[in-house]
């Protein structure tokens, strides 16, 4: 894109960019940091992440503060107005994301018990896979104007939302057989739809991204894959 | 307007779109100044009871364009415009065209107000005896409204005596469109209206504006894009004599089609 005359705007718009960037890469590492402490169970390093999201808020009310002070002094316009909007929605997402992962963190501290199921962990870790390599691709997107790239990201959340489905299943089963297991279970199934929500606010970046470059929403009904609310539990009596 | 598409519409945009009548149809207008050209073929239409305002850098012909609306150019000899100009379907182009009672159609207010050296009643009233014989009552009752509606009443009411001169920047602009009002016309163009006033006068031209399309088609030409993009409802980008873009202002500021539009409204321009 073409430079402003006023140079000093460019370089507002660069420094927004520059922290929705940096925000970015700590919620990454939030989620990453969040799943590994589930899988070990590892409570001091779960304790960490949770003090951690304190920087991801304070960069969001950085961003935001920014955004309003460059509406303020340039009265952005078209492309500019959209760029700046955009910065703040993403950081808006950017830090539910990052509650998200912080909430995996508490979990993982109020997790007890012997319940342990390495079949259940892989389903989790493939989930949070796919989720961040969504993240990482819709920031990417974000930081290069990709509309292509955004919009391979909003279709893809399908995928998430399938393993979703077989996790819950999953968990229901684990939850019949033995009563025991119910407590363990319902913070694995609130950790998995966590990151399944983590996943759907990668699509409301790529959402963004297309309205930052096209001027308006993308055309279309997103495809929707998560069933879980329909999924009858049948209790044998 | 067309009943079945109103019935269609489902969004104020697409509602403003059936019920909406061009008032002026500008059609492949070009203008010279001797033999330069500042307009190369324009066409434009300028809505009924909307705001349309004309944006463009120094020089883009803008406010030529303006002036040819009212025949303005033909004060001066070796000015010329070609192509059509229909006021509800007529050409006032045409040279059997009585430029005077075009000129009390089509009112204009100018960038530096220019109240007449005369009291304030007298500059109001002076215009409405041009074209219509009135009673003293009436008259009188004419140069009220014409100032009510200009929202200057209320400060110049007990004064109408005094000289027109001693108002404020921002008051004598508002004398010169209650002026343009007087005579009942149908358009006003206003050119650059609020560059040398303050930001109050220009808030308060700005609300008046608003307020004025009720009755009347309006034209502005600002170089203020945030002025364009509050008070207008359509947007002309205009640059080197050509229409670059026209669209609703709302879309024109927020997505514009063309580069060009883009890099001038966001100032990225030369």
């Amino acid at each position: 894109m073409t430079e402003h005359t006023a140079k000093a705007f460019d370089a507002d718009l660069q420094e927004l960019g520059r922290m929705v960037a940096e925000m970015g890469g700590l919620a990454e590492k939030q989620i990453a940091d969040a799943l590994d402490a589930l899988a070990r169970r590892d409570v001091h390093f779960a304790q960490r992440i949770i003090g951690e999201d304190a920087r991801i808020d304070a960069l969001q009310r950085a961003i935001e503060e920014r955004g309003i002070l460059t509406i303020a002094r340039r009265q952005p316009m078209a492309v500019d107005l959209r760029e700046i909007v955009a910065a703040l929605r993403v950081a808006n997402d950017l830090e539910r994301i990052g509650d998200l992962a912080k909430n995996i963190g508490k979990r993982v501290v109020a997790l007890e018990g012997e319940f342990d199921s390495q079949r259940l962990m892989r389903g989790l870790e493939h989930m949070t896979e796919l989720v961040l390599a969504q993240i990482k691709d819709v920031l990417d997107a974000y930081a290069r104007r990709d509309v292509a790239r955004a919009m391979a990201v909003w279709r893809s959340d399908e995928d998430v939302d399938a393993v979703n489905n077989s996790l819950f299943r999953e968990l229901l089963t684990y939850m019949l057989e033995d009563p025991r297991n119910i407590t363990a279970c319902i913070h694995l199934l609130f950790c998995a739809k966590n990151i399944e929500r983590i996943g759907d606010h990668a699509t409301n970046i790529a959402e963004t991204v297309y309205y930052m470059v096209e001027g308006r929403m993308p055309p279309d009904e997103r495809p929707k894959g998560d069933t879980t609310s329909y999924t009858p539990a049948t209790v044998k009596t | 307007m067309n009943i079945a598409s109103i019935a269609a519409a489902r969004t104020d945009d697409a509602i403003d779109r059936a019920l909406r009548r061009e008032k002026i149809s500008i059609r492949n207008l070009s203008f010279h100044y001797a033999s330069n050209r500042a307009l190369n073929a324009i066409s434009l239409p300028l809505y009924e009871h909307h705001v349309t305002a004309f944006i463009g850098p120094s020089g883009c012909g803008k406010s030529t364009l303006l002036r040819v609306l009212n025949r303005m150019y033909d004060l001066y000899p070796d000015q010329r415009a070609e192509g059509e100009v229909l006021v509800d379907g007529v050409d006032v182009l045409a040279p059997h065209q009585d430029v005077n009672l075009l000129r009390s159609r089509i009112g204009m207010v100018f960038q530096k107000p220019t109240p007449f050296p005369m009291s304030i009643y007298e500059n109001i009233a002076f215009g409405a005896r041009l074209y219509e014989r009135l009673s003293a009552a009436d008259l009188g009752m004419r140069v009220e409204q014409a100032l009510r509606r200009a929202a200057l009443w209320d400060e110049v009411k007990d004064k109408l005596a005094t000289s027109g001169l001693s108002l404020s920047g921002g008051q004598q602009q508002r004398l010169c469109i209650a002026r343009s009002i007087a005579v009942r016309p149908e358009v006003i163009l206003l050119d650059e209206p609020c560059s040398a006033l303050d930001p109050i006068s220009t808030a308060k031209i700005e609300e008046l504006i608003d307020e004025l399309k009720e009755d009347y088609t309006i034209v502005i030409v600002t170089h203020n894009m945030q002025q364009a993009a509050r008070v207008s409802d359509y947007t002309a980008f205009m640059y080197l004599g050509e229409l670059v873009e026209f669209d609703a202002t709302s879309r024109m500021f927020t997505s514009p089609g063309d580069k060009r539009t883009q890099d001038y409204i966001t100032g990225r321009f030369g």
